[in-house]
């Protein structure tokens, strides 16, 4: 293909186009001029204007996350790039593809502390897979697909383009390389073909095995999912899942045990500690999963699927590491384990899925709705029934409502649950919300969320609104920042040190400002009515569901304890204090 | 339990040469919290596309594997060598010290020079320049023994290490 001449924002748009992209998210500023003017000269790419460049990242992440595809975000320099950095750092903890350009001072005046003038390659190194400053328009087009590649293979992760504005007017060519291949960068993903003979001998040979897998089967597609599912069924094994890869097996299935973890199922973080085998999939051994170190899956040897070679034996020490494309591993482990005619030990498996179905019977999620005040476990449960045969797809802002939406709204597809699992971002979920909705304009989005997260990133709203994306902020308002309340409940005496959502404001009347539909419930009778209404509605919602401020995520494993020792309810809470260890710990 | 004990390993790092390679070298190991002994870096092949980096650097052995497999990971990097794994290597550092001193301790300082095969770069009546190449201990003893005699100032290129033998990299 011959190389065309033209001006470096062409490039960009000229790139962009040729690489598949349909939607981008940004907010214009004097470093962008050039960019957005080609913007408005052609009718391929559609600009989503955000309120806030944070908000751009969180819709590109949502609608990432949702989709399979990269997420695109534009911004300008200075405070446009600092203002994008939350949400790259988010989109790097939980491995989101996103490509983020942003506008720089011209060439000449880098360095120079010129007006709206950051260090964005500098700010955002350690917050990116991989950033670059475009310095010659004859490098752009090349450095924008390899962007795209690095950002979008391997463990995907955020990439950032600084684009100068000289080098946006500058013309020079442009030609769409023939093949994304990087000098350096190569991401293996087929698994080493005797470890992973070894791993499917050591499964089968299991007395009690585990299945624990993360947001990595989720990023190798469909098929992650697909031969994760087969799998585990053909050998009859539990499967637990993260926070990030909920979805990824169906919750519904009797083989899954539920989330495990800080605020998983007592048979999910059971049946990890007393394993004998784990087979890690596409998880990374997080803290809030492991718990106490020292203490987690004391007698399991463990097996760990990843395509990041860093994950590996990065907390825990494992002893048959994988490197390789979740489905591309999995499906060389089904062939194998068909080919070798593997059978699971019947006898061992039964007794373990008898003590599985002891731990089950405690039925730890349990929760008390009585009278008229709404448990906010029991809003998403009403939430769930009233949802579960349309096509509904879930964002969360941080605290305690994300733990019980983790806990109590089941998914059975992958890609339709987004949360900030790693970095733990409030305000992620009305803007995800945002970037999900335009990439699925039919279907039901829900932004389950509590009040404070919501107040962080409001403005979206107003987004929304602009594009008439139907989103549903639904707010389990118990005027409190719920999680830390329940920290400071647990470990610091119940001193309520600057937790209480003082000042609120009127949601029903803040849904109105911005030609939102505003609703609220207040006693349980009224759950199930606004809910309905939420879902009927063609307008974006904000639903206030005033629940119970006293309410607190179990069961939890507290911090420097072992899976084994989890609070079940508020009983344990005074049988069990927290020690002085514990306390220290995040 | 893991094996806690402390280990020192000279790693070889090839990158490309682009702007900022090095930063993120550095910023890996600053916020990592890992540490970093000795680091040199310059350009290496004809074209001068490929820069080679040698890190000192010292952990727990799940410390050090994190190290190569943080540092693989970047973008830029090629190649990850740890050499002080991969069997035998040869080490040099080359360092410059200047001594200033008069009478017996400078004739002192010239015999010293000559035990540790050093060689005077530049003298004035009252002092010299020493150029001394060799592993971090015998720069470190040269220096120590200087000291001794009067004022020193110390300039030291840090680590540079190869594997031995004909595999070329």
């Amino acid at each position: 293909m011959a190389s065309e001449r033209m001006t470096g924002a062409e490039i960009v748009i000229k790139a962009l186009v040729d690489l598949g992209v349909e939607v981008v998210f940004g907010y214009p500023g004097g470093a962008v001029l050039p960019i957005y003017d080609a913007l408005f000269k052609q009718n391929r790419l559609r600009h989503i204007l955000v309120r806030q460049e944070g908000g751009a990242v969180h819709a590109a992440e949502g609608y990432a996350r949702s989709t399979g595809k990269i997420g695109v975000v534009l911004v300008t320099s200075g405070p446009g790039a600092t203002n994008a950095v939350t949400g790259l750092t988010d989109a790097l903890m939980d491995s989101v593809p996103v490509v983020c350009l942003t506008g720089q001072v011209p060439t000449h005046l880098i360095g120079n502390d010129a007006f709206q003038e950051c260090d964005t390659t500098g700010i955002t190194r350690p917050c990116t897979k991989h950033n670059y400053l475009v310095k010659d328009v004859q490098d752009l087009g090349k450095t924008l697909h390899e962007a795209f590649y690095v950002a979008g293979s391997g463990r995907p992760g955020p990439v950032v383009v600084d684009l100068p504005k000289d080098v946006q007017f500058a013309e020079g060519d442009y030609e769409a390389p023939q093949s994304a291949a990087h000098k350096t960068y190569k991401p293996r993903v087929k698994g080493d073909p005797s470890a992973i003979e070894q791993a499917v001998s050591l499964l089968a040979s299991a007395k009690r095995p585990i299945v624990y897998a993360g947001g990595g089967v989720v990023n190798s597609g469909d098929k992650g999912s697909q031969l994760l599912t087969q799998f585990v069924r053909m050998t009859g094994y539990p499967c637990t899942l993260t926070l990030m890869g909920l979805g990824a097996y169906p919750a519904s299935d009797n083989q899954f045990l539920g989330m495990l973890g800080m605020h998983g199922t007592y048979e999910a973080n059971m049946a990890m500690h007393d394993s004998d085998v784990i087979l890690c999939v596409g998880a990374r051994f997080d803290d809030r999963v492991t718990g106490r170190l020292d203490a987690f899956a004391p007698d399991a040897k463990k097996i760990h699927i990843d395509i990041d070679p860093s994950s590996i034996n990065k907390n825990v020490r494992v002893d048959i590491p994988i490197i390789g494309d979740v489905a591309h591993v999995l499906e060389d482990m089904v062939k194998i384990w068909k080919s070798k005619q593997h059978r699971a030990d019947g006898k061992a498996l039964d007794a373990w899925w008898d003590r599985i179905t002891e731990w089950r019977a405690v039925n730890c999620l349990k929760f008390k709705q009585a009278g008229d005040i709404i448990k906010p476990q029991h809003a998403i449960r009403r939430l769930y029934e009233a949802t579960k045969d349309r096509e509904t797809y879930i964002t969360t802002e941080v605290g305690q409502h994300q733990m019980w939406a983790a806990q109590h709204f089941p998914f059975d597809r992958p890609n339709h649950w987004m949360t900030s699992g790693g970095l733990g971002t409030m305000g992620y979920g009305l803007p995800a919300a945002v970037g999900v909705q335009l990439a699925h304009p039919d279907a039901l989005v829900v932004d389950i969320a509590g009040e404070a997260s919501t107040m962080m990133n409001i403005q979206e709203l107003s987004t929304a609104m602009q594009y008439r994306a139907k989103i549903k902020v639904f707010i389990l308002n118990n005027e409190y920042m719920g999680m830390v309340r329940q920290w400071q409940e647990l470990l610091h005496g119940g001193r309520y040190s600057e937790t209480y959502s003082e000042a609120l404001p009127d949601f029903v009347k803040l849904a109105e400002a911005f030609g939102a539909v505003g609703l609220r419930a207040e006693k349980a009778d009224q759950l199930d009515d606004v809910i309905a209404e939420m879902i009927a509605c063609d307008n974006a919602v904000v639903a206030d569901i005033c629940v119970d401020p006293a309410e607190n995520v179990f069961p939890m494993i507290p911090s420097g304890a072992a899976h084994n020792d989890m609070l079940l309810g508020p009983e344990d809470e005074k049988a069990k204090p927290v020690s002085e260890d514990g306390m220290v710990l995040v | 339990m893991e094996n806690q004990e402390i280990e020192t390993h000279t790693i070889a790092v090839l990158v490309d040469n682009e702007p900022g390679v090095l930063a993120r070298v550095v910023g890996l190991f600053s916020g990592r919290g890992y540490n970093i002994e000795s680091l040199t870096v310059s350009t290496v092949s004809e074209d001068k596309t490929v820069s080679r980096i040698s890190i000192v650097t010292s952990g727990t052995p799940m410390i050090i594997e994190q190290i190569k497999a943080q540092l693989d990971r970047l973008v830029p990097v090629s190649a990850v060598h740890d050499l002080t794994e991969e069997g035998a290597y040869i080490e040099r550092e080359v360092a410059l010290i200047k001594v200033a001193a008069k009478g017996p301790e400078r004739r002192e300082s010239l015999r010293i020079a000559d035990i540790f095969r050093a060689r005077v770069a530049d003298t004035t009546v009252d002092s010299f320049v020493f150029v001394v190449t060799g592993t971090q201990e015998k720069i470190d003893a040269f220096t120590e023994l200087m000291r001794a005699l009067g004022g020193v100032e110390v300039s030291r290129s840090g680590v540079v290490a190869i594997a031995r033998g004909s595999e070329v990299l």
